[in-house]
């Protein structure tokens, strides 16, 4: 369902990701795993058709994510990490139209919309401007705009994030009843998320991947919090080097600018 | 054409949904009325004094066309064209800055029918700003007896310049994230285009035609007298075709950045 093999993006000179591989098949949530700034959302935008890679190759629903983008896009429902709502529409006309431009016959439009309303239990506020709603209510109109045109596979990007505890359980409940037929893909920095929800996981770190297996096997012997600290560690000793420099390198600042002065 | 209507409607949806579409409709006829009073009252001063010198040949030659009309729309040209980016800043830059441009370009649809939607979706508004402006000539056609032809090529007239507009400042909305900046752009473009022909008499007679071809008003001035010139409409249709060109390519680049 999906296959991505050796993927590159370079951002100038600057290698976003590097040499990513990774499948996913259908029923299956694959967790992509990994600290802020690791490639994540690189990964995700390439997935979707938002741009190309800089190398590599990617397969979606069996496309090809750059040479037959518009068939992957049909197939493909995204969340990305902001999400996409217009303030002044309310999530029935957001979800229309998403629909209209997703492909979504005019037959089948008002039965989509009612089961995207209702599989994120969004109904009681369909008709309010998304502007006014509370951040959780935006967050599941943004899911239930990456499920209504039914798609096969559904990419979310920190679906969570931001969200208050109650609002997070009720996320990943959602999550978990989207995946019996779909393949989903879940980019995420919280590691319950992955254990909680995910039958794979593929951490990646500075832009390559630094561990892929299932939940059960890469938790089999240590919980992912141990995995997770062992294979990043490069980026928890560099950040820490970082934080360590900049300490340092304050007061010499301070001392140099104050014997100018005199 | 499904995609590109979809996007349209929701885009002038949107207009209505904001302030601004009231703003500019508004603004706009304000101001069009203000000077559509002035030359009527000027209009009528010139009758009543020609009526008081009892000669009836030069009360023939009063005419509402040329008193009214014809400087009415000339002197709105400019008024609309310094509207039109308050209509086009946000067309792309507001989706870029709010992050909805990452739907769109998911969505199986392409960058040209992205930019074909926003630009029916402003160009439908531009229908409905011109509609309720037709209440002036309207007035006069109750109350008057003016010629109709010149009239109506005015306002295509009036229609392929704002469209022109739409297209430069949909191109200008889609290079930047930030709606003042893509205004400004937009606003600097039509202005230069406003003011080109302003050297055409000083810098010789080949180059001044070009200037002056390029002018964006010249096109329009037969058409508001009633005369509809090939010439003109190909240059309007070329301004709005290299606009939406541009913004396709611009769009497309999104991705490449």
């Amino acid at each position: 369902m999906i296959e991505v093999d050796r993927l590159t993006k370079f951002y100038g000179n600057h290698a976003a990701i590097r040499d990513v591989s990774f499948s996913a098949e259908p029923g299956q949530i694959l967790g992509v795993l990994g600290p802020n700034g690791a490639g994540k959302t690189t990964t995700m935008r390439i997935l979707t058709g938002y741009m190309p890679a800089s190398s590599g190759t990617a397969r979606v629903a069996g496309f090809d994510v750059f040479e037959q983008s518009l068939d992957v896009r049909r197939r493909v429902g995204y969340l990305p990490e902001t999400p996409p709502l217009y303030a002044e529409m309310t999530p029935t006309s957001y979800l229309d139209f998403v629909a209209r431009i997703k492909g979504v016959s005019r037959g089948d439009r008002p039965g989509a919309i009612e089961r995207a309303l209702h599989a994120t239990a969004t109904d009681d506020v369909a008709h309010q401007p998304l502007g006014t709603l509370s951040r959780g209510y935006k967050q599941r109109v943004a899911i239930a705009q990456a499920i209504v045109h039914d798609p096969e596979v559904i990419v979310l990007d920190e679906p969570t994030i931001g969200l208050d505890p109650k609002q997070v359980i009720g996320i990943r409940k959602l999550i978990k009843g989207l995946s019996s037929d779909r393949t989903v893909i879940l980019s995420t920095h919280i590691l319950p998320e992955v254990t909680q929800l995910c039958d794979k996981v593929v951490i990646i770190s500075r832009g390559e991947i630094v561990a892929e297996d299932t939940t059960d096997s890469l938790t089999a012997t240590e919980d992912l919090e141990q995995v997770f600290l062992r294979v990043t560690t490069s980026d928890v000793v560099a950040d820490e080097e970082a934080v360590a420099e900049s300490t340092h390198a304050e007061p010499d600042d301070a001392t140099a600018d104050a014997g100018e002065e005199e | 054409m499904n995609n590109v209507w979809a996007i349209a409607t929701k885009e002038l949806r949107s207009y209505f949904l904001s302030p601004i579409a009231y703003v500019v409709l508004s603004g706009f006829l304000l101001i069009m009325g203000f000077m559509f009073w002035n030359m009527l009252a000027q209009f009528s001063r010139f009758v009543a004094i020609y009526s008081s010198m009892q000669q009836p040949g030069m009360l023939e030659q009063l005419s509402l066309n040329d008193m009214v009309v014809m400087p009415l729309l000339g002197n709105m040209t400019v008024v609309f064209i310094l509207m039109m980016p308050l209509l086009t800043m946000r067309l792309f830059a507001e989706e870029r800055a709010s992050g909805t441009d990452e739907l769109l370009l998911t969505s199986p649809i392409s960058t040209l029918e992205i930019a074909f939607g926003k630009f029916f979706g402003a160009t439908l508004f531009l229908c409905v700003l011109l509609g309720l402006a037709f209440a002036y000539p309207a007035i006069l056609m109750y109350f008057g007896n003016p010629e109709i032809a010149p009239i109506l090529t005015g306002y295509l007239a009036l229609l392929l310049l704002g469209m022109s507009a739409i297209a430069l400042g949909l191109f200008a909305s889609t290079v930047t994230d930030s709606q003042i900046v893509a205004g400004v752009l937009a606003g600097g473009m039509l202005l230069m285009l406003l003011l080109i022909n302003w050297p055409a008499d000083a810098v010789g007679e080949s180059m001044g035609a070009v200037l002056r071809y390029l002018s964006i008003t010249e096109h329009s001035t037969d058409m508001m007298r009633g005369l509809i010139k090939v010439e003109d409409v190909v240059y309007y249709l070329s301004l709005i075709s290299v606009g939406i060109f541009l913004s396709q390519r611009s769009l497309e680049s999104l991705r490449w950045r």
